[in-house]
Order: C-alpha cells, then structure tokens, then sequence
C-alpha cells in the first residue's frame, strides 16, 4: 500500500471516529428510567410481563422520538422477589446509576421496603401494582387499582348473586391483612356477615385444614386474596375435596392467570375486579394485546401489571413533556393540575392529584367451568376516592404514610 | 355433629400432615440421614420429579407412569451429581452445604430460562367424598397410603435386601466394607440415586395437587429437613415416629389456630424434641435397644 493510500485510511479511520463522536454528542442526554422488579423467584410468574410491557412501551416511546428529544434509558435489576434486594438496588439506582425515575415492585412487603429509601434519597417511584391502598406519599405514584376499586364493586356484586355470609382466606402479611379489613369494612356496611377469616404464612402450599375451616363455617362465597405461586395450590385442593363455593379476589387471575395454569375446573365461579387483563374484548386492548405478543410471542399472559406498567410508561411521558423537566417537584405541579389522563389499553384512564393514585376502568370477569372468561359487569371510570375523602392531599402537604380505614389520616 | 365425623375429619387431617412430611422427607432421609450429605437441593430433585411427571402426563402418559418417569428422571438426576460433586466431598460435609446450595440455584434459575415462569397443571385424579358436613379429596388418602408403602418399602430394602445391608455398613464403615469387596464407591452412588429417585416420587405425587413453578421445591424443604433433624440417623425408626409426632402437633394447631399456629407448633416441637433427644428420635430407640 502507498503512503498517500495509507494515509487516506488513516484519515478516513479518524474521521470515522469523529462522526461517531459527534453522533453521541449530539444526541440529547437520556432519561433514565429504573426499572426494579422480580424477574425470578415466586412472585416471578406475575411480574416479568411488567418488565416486558415496559421494554415495549420504552421502545416505542424511543422510536417515536423519545421524550421531549431524549431518549429513554432503561436500567433493570432482578429483585428475585427478595424484600431486601429492593432495598439494595433502590439505593444502586438512586445513588450510583442516578436514575429520573423508577417503576418498582410487586408485593406490598417490597413496596414498603424500598419506599422509605426513595423518600431519603428524594427519589421519584411509580407502583404499578394493585395493592391494599392508603400510600398518601409525594414521591410515590400509584397506577394499580386499590381497594374502593376492587372491592366496593365486586363485594355488594357477590352479596347480591350469592349471599351475606363471607368467609376470607388472606395471605399474611400487610397487604392480605389491610385487604381483609377492607373486606370486613365493607361486608358490614351491605349488611352481611363475616362467617371466618384465615391468614395464611407466604410460601404455605398445604390447605386442606383451611378447607375443612372453610367447609365448617358455611359461607356463601369465599374471598381469596392469596398471594404468590405457593399458596395458588388452594385452587386445585379446594376443588379436589369438592367445596364447590364461589370465590371472590382481588388478585386471581388478574395478576397470576390462574385460570391457565390449572385445570379446569378448578377455578370454576372465581369472580374478579380487575382493570385489565387480556381477554377484554375491546379495541384498544386488542391492540396492545396484538403489538405485545408481536414483540414477547412466548409471553404467557398479559396481567393487569403488564398494562399498568406500559401505561405508566406514557403517563410519565405526558408528565416530563408538560413540565418540560425531569424535577419531581414540577411534575407535581402538573399532576395538581388534575387532568393528567391518557386512553389506556383499558379505557380512560386520570391521576387523582390529592393522592397520586389513578382511576380506573374496572372489569369484572368470571371464569366458567371451562376457564373461560365472561365480563358480566363492568364499572367506568372508578376513583380512587378513599384517600382524598379520608383527608390525604399531596398538594397541599406530604406526609409520606400509609393509611388504612382502622388508621385514617389525622383530621386537621 | 357427631363423634365418628369429628374423628374422620381430625384422623384425614393427621394423614394428610403426615404424608407431607414423610413423602417430602424420606430422600432426604436417606440423603442427609443416613449417608450425611447437607442436600439443599432436596427440593430441586422434588421439583424435577414434578416436572417431569407433568410433562410426561401432558404428553399423554397415564399419571402412574407419569410419576414412575418423574421417579426415574430424579434417580438418573441423582447419580450424575453424585459422579459430578457430591463424591469428592463426603470428607468434606461442611462443603456440600454449600455445593448443593449452588446446585439448587441452578436449578431453580435453569428451569425458569428454559422452562419458563409456570407450567400447567395437570389436574388431581379422584374426585371427592362426603363424611359428615365435609368433602374430602379421595387423592389425598392416595397420598396417605403411598406415604405408608414408601415408609415399608424403605424398611424392608434396607433391612431385607442384600443391597440395604451393603449400603448401611458402607456408610458406616467403609473401609471395611471395602476391605471386604464391597464396591463402595457403586454402594454410594447408588444410595445417593435412591435418596434422590425419593424425592422425585414425593414430587410426582405431589404435582397434580400444586402450582409448578420453578422455587416449589422451596415449600417442601423446611418440612423435610425438620422432620429428619428430628428422626435421626435411620431412615425408618427415624421417619416414620417423627412424622407421626410432627403431623399430630402440626394438624391439632392448624385445626384450632390456623395455619401460622401450626408452623409455629411445629418448629417448638422439633426445638423440644431436639433439646431432649440429641440424637432424633431413631437415636434414642436404638440406644434403648442395645
């Protein structure tokens, strides 16, 4: 090769480089987006959907042009459905990787775990998960449904079809608990009556005490607010040993497809509120439904988490585009505005500013003898009243607390 | 209601306790108990056992065959890591603790890449009957007596068999043993196959009754190491009177408090049977014995 040859690579390789660079640089810093949620361990079959809706969402969102010019960067940890991994990688991406904001959690032990570390860090989290409400927390936005939208619907809906005695197998820990008390709550004020209640320790999969329990008090359905993979095993025993009772949750199906995972019928007359799950036959969830399984094919299910992350994702977009800043505290301003809304994969979906929580669309789906889905009820655009009418206003003054109905806000 | 129901209802709930601590604890009887092995991955063989029993019966093979093919699967499991790591640490036991540990990683993370997050169930064969104001699950009598046909299968093939009598005295002395022309290295591969095969029975039997997921071995593993802890060293005068103490405490708590009451009731009696009997209840009788 000639020298002048070889110079013009030389320059050629520089210029290259220098393309490159300019390439970088020119693009506008992205927005980092934590996303901490558990990809193994036994929450692991709700949740990796939530992960894959936001690669989806974060994807189209870049393709688009990202959010006001900047690209979205993702930064994913595995928190193995393990309470104090939260808390280590919630402090990682506050502190080390300096993220804008994170989308985390899925068990209400791990939301309370991390939650105190955001509040330290001033750090700025979404929760898009169903859970037993009461978060009253600046740095937190909430987009799953919470009890007034589960429960003040799908309770008087089954006391009504089925009768007054109720009888709650919850799992033990602060969201079975708070839960069962909204259960109580609201069973007394439509009149009926609690036949029993039973806690059952996370990661128990034996029931058949529960069952005899169950078969002992006479209810006339039973509300199951089971959590994890382990304790999903009642389903399949409680059919075996022939209960035969209709069943109320919160969290089947909607979370854990039950309905697929075991066989009919032991889901038979399982009745949930859920804001989203796959089978709702309307157009707009048919296309995200559609542009999911074009990107995830194996995906097994798409759970109400999985939409509630995507649209979290676009939610947070509107936000920083409208602020026109990643500043928790100008977001805010926005929220308080009170129409922070976009259309949803479920229908029309609002951030309530006194609470930061979302309203909702709330479904109502039975599973048949067949396990398949009928919706025979569905409630529009549900508030999150509970919070605001128990005296929790984020604009006004933050208290970063969780309350419940036996521990409502201080009055003023 | 009357007496006979009551009795019913409190004997299937003892059998039901009963044959969940036998079934998930007699591999690791045989694994822990006998030969000393800290096998942390008992429930990783119990969850191969369910999982190749589930897909098997998917497949179109009749549950019994099924659950042989689960059996097999965890014996054949078994032996590999045997021959891969367990045989160059029986000198080492404080080593395998941390050698099976990782194996149970591996297998718990393995089997969600490849298998993925869940599996179908397969369903519980049976049906249902009544005594009284309750409905029982047939399977669980199932259960109950393959509890009871396991517990006599171990007695007699360590008791009766040529095989049983090579492998205790291999495992309690093996340089005689092999003084005298025993083929341990074969005895301990083989023992450590039967341990495992064990504990893919326990979850073959176990799969139609349960979610399949990867970390389901998790849900058997207290109960199993408790109930060997509390056993002692031989498989059948060990098992089988610590299951039967553990299944009365666990079954009369669940009954009257629930569920948390009957771990809790649990846990305090091995604390109990421990403090008293240092050497698990198989420990205690044989001393009595000699």
């Amino acid at each position: 090769m000639t020298r002048s040859g070889l110079r013009g690579l030389r320059a050629a390789a520089l210029t290259g480089t220098l393309v490159l660079a300019s390439g970088a640089f020119a693009a506008e810093n992205p927005i980092k987006l934590g996303v901490l949620e558990d990809q193994s361990g036994d929450f692991a079959a709700a949740t990796i959907g939530k992960v894959h809706a936001i690669q989806l969402a974060a994807e189209e969102i870049n393709k688009a042009g990202g959010i006001m010019g900047r690209p979205l960067e993702l930064v994913t940890y595995d928190t193995q459905s393990d309470n104090t991994r939260y808390q280590e990688f919630m402090r990682r991406v506050l502190q080390r990787d300096k993220v804008d904001v994170v989308f985390a959690g899925f068990s209400s032990a791990s939301r309370e775990a991390y939650r105190p570390i955001v509040d330290q860090f001033n750090g700025f989290a979404f929760y898009n998960n169903q859970y037993e409400g009461g978060v009253c927390d600046g740095h937190m936005v909430v987009t799953g449904a919470v009890p007034e939208q589960q429960f003040s619907t799908l309770i008087p809906y089954m006391m009504q079809t089925y009768g007054k005695k109720v009888y709650t197998l919850a799992a033990d820990y602060n969201f079975g608990q708070i839960s069962a008390e909204w259960v109580r709550k609201i069973v007394k004020e439509n009149g009926g009556e609690m036949a029993g209640e039973e806690f059952i320790p996370l990661g128990v999969s034996q029931f058949s005490q529960s069952i005899q329990n169950i078969q002992k008090a006479k209810p006339d359905f039973v509300v199951t607010l089971l959590v994890g993979t382990a304790q999903a095993s009642y389903y399949e025993q409680a059919a075996s040993a022939n209960v035969n009772l209709p069943m109320a949750s919160s969290v089947n199906v909607g979370q854990g497809y039950e309905h697929k995972r075991f066989k009919p019928p032991s889901l038979k007359d399982m009745y949930v509120t859920t804001n989203y799950i796959e089978e709702i036959d309307t157009p707009k969830s048919k296309e995200f439904l559609a542009k999911f399984k074009a990107k995830f094919p194996n995906e097994p299910y798409v759970n109400q988490e999985a939409e509630n992350s995507y649209l979290a994702l676009y939610l947070y977009k509107q936000m920083v585009e409208r602020a026109k800043s990643t500043n928790r505290d100008e977001i805010r301003k926005v929220i308080a505005m009170g129409d922070v809304c976009m259309e949803a994969p479920e229908g029309k979906v609002c951030i309530d500013p006194k609470s930061q929580h979302m309203s909702h669309t709330i479904y109502l789906a039975k599973v048949g003898a067949d396990h398949s889905i009928s919706f025979p009820k569905v409630w529009e655009d549900i508030k999150p009243y509970w919070l605001g009418e128990a005296g929790c206003d984020l604009t006004k003054k933050d208290p970063m607390a969780q309350y419940t109905p036996s521990n409502p806000p201080p009055k003023p | 209601m009357d007496i006979a129901t009551l009795a019913f209802s409190a004997l299937y709930q003892f059998g039901d306790a009963f044959a969940f601590l036998v079934l998930s604890a007699c591999g690791l009887a045989v694994i822990f108990g006998m030969m000393g092995v800290i096998n942390l991955a008992h429930g990783e063989f119990i969850m191969c056992g369910a999982y190749v029993t589930a897909a098997t019966v998917h497949a179109g093979l009749p549950l019994p065959l099924g659950i042989l093919c689960g059996t097999l699967a965890s014996a054949f499991v078994g032996v590999l890591v045997e021959l891969l790591v367990i045989r160059h640490l029986y000198e080492r036991p404080l080593d395998t603790i941390v050698a099976t540990w990782g194996l149970s990683l591996i297998a718990t993370q393995g089997t969600l890449i490849l298998v993925g997050s869940t599996m179908a169930g397969v369903g519980t064969p049976f049906g249902s009957f009544q005594v009284g104001a309750y409905s029982y699950s047939i399977y669980r009598i199932v259960l109950f007596v393959a509890a009871l046909a396991v517990l006599a299968a171990l007695y007699a093939l360590f008791n009766w068999t040529r095989f049983g009598v090579l492998a205790r005295a291999t495992i309690q002395v093996p340089h005689m043993a092999a003084a005298l022309g025993v083929d341990t290295r074969l005895i301990y591969s083989l023992t450590f196959a039967c341990g495992a095969g064990l504990a893919g029975l326990a979850g073959g039997l176990y799969a139609p009754t349960m979610t399949l997921v990867p970390t389901m071995g998790a849900t058997f593993i207290m109960e199993a190491f408790v109930t060997v802890v509390i056993g002692g060293a031989d498989v059948f005068l060990g098992t089988a009177p610590a299951g039967g103490i553990l299944a009365i405490v666990k079954s009369g708590m669940t009954s009257w408090q629930g569920q948390l009451f009957g771990q809790i009731g649990l846990l305090i009696a091995v604390i109990i049977v421990v403090r008293v009997l240092p050497k698990g209840i198989s420990g205690f009788v044989l001393r009595e014995r000699t």
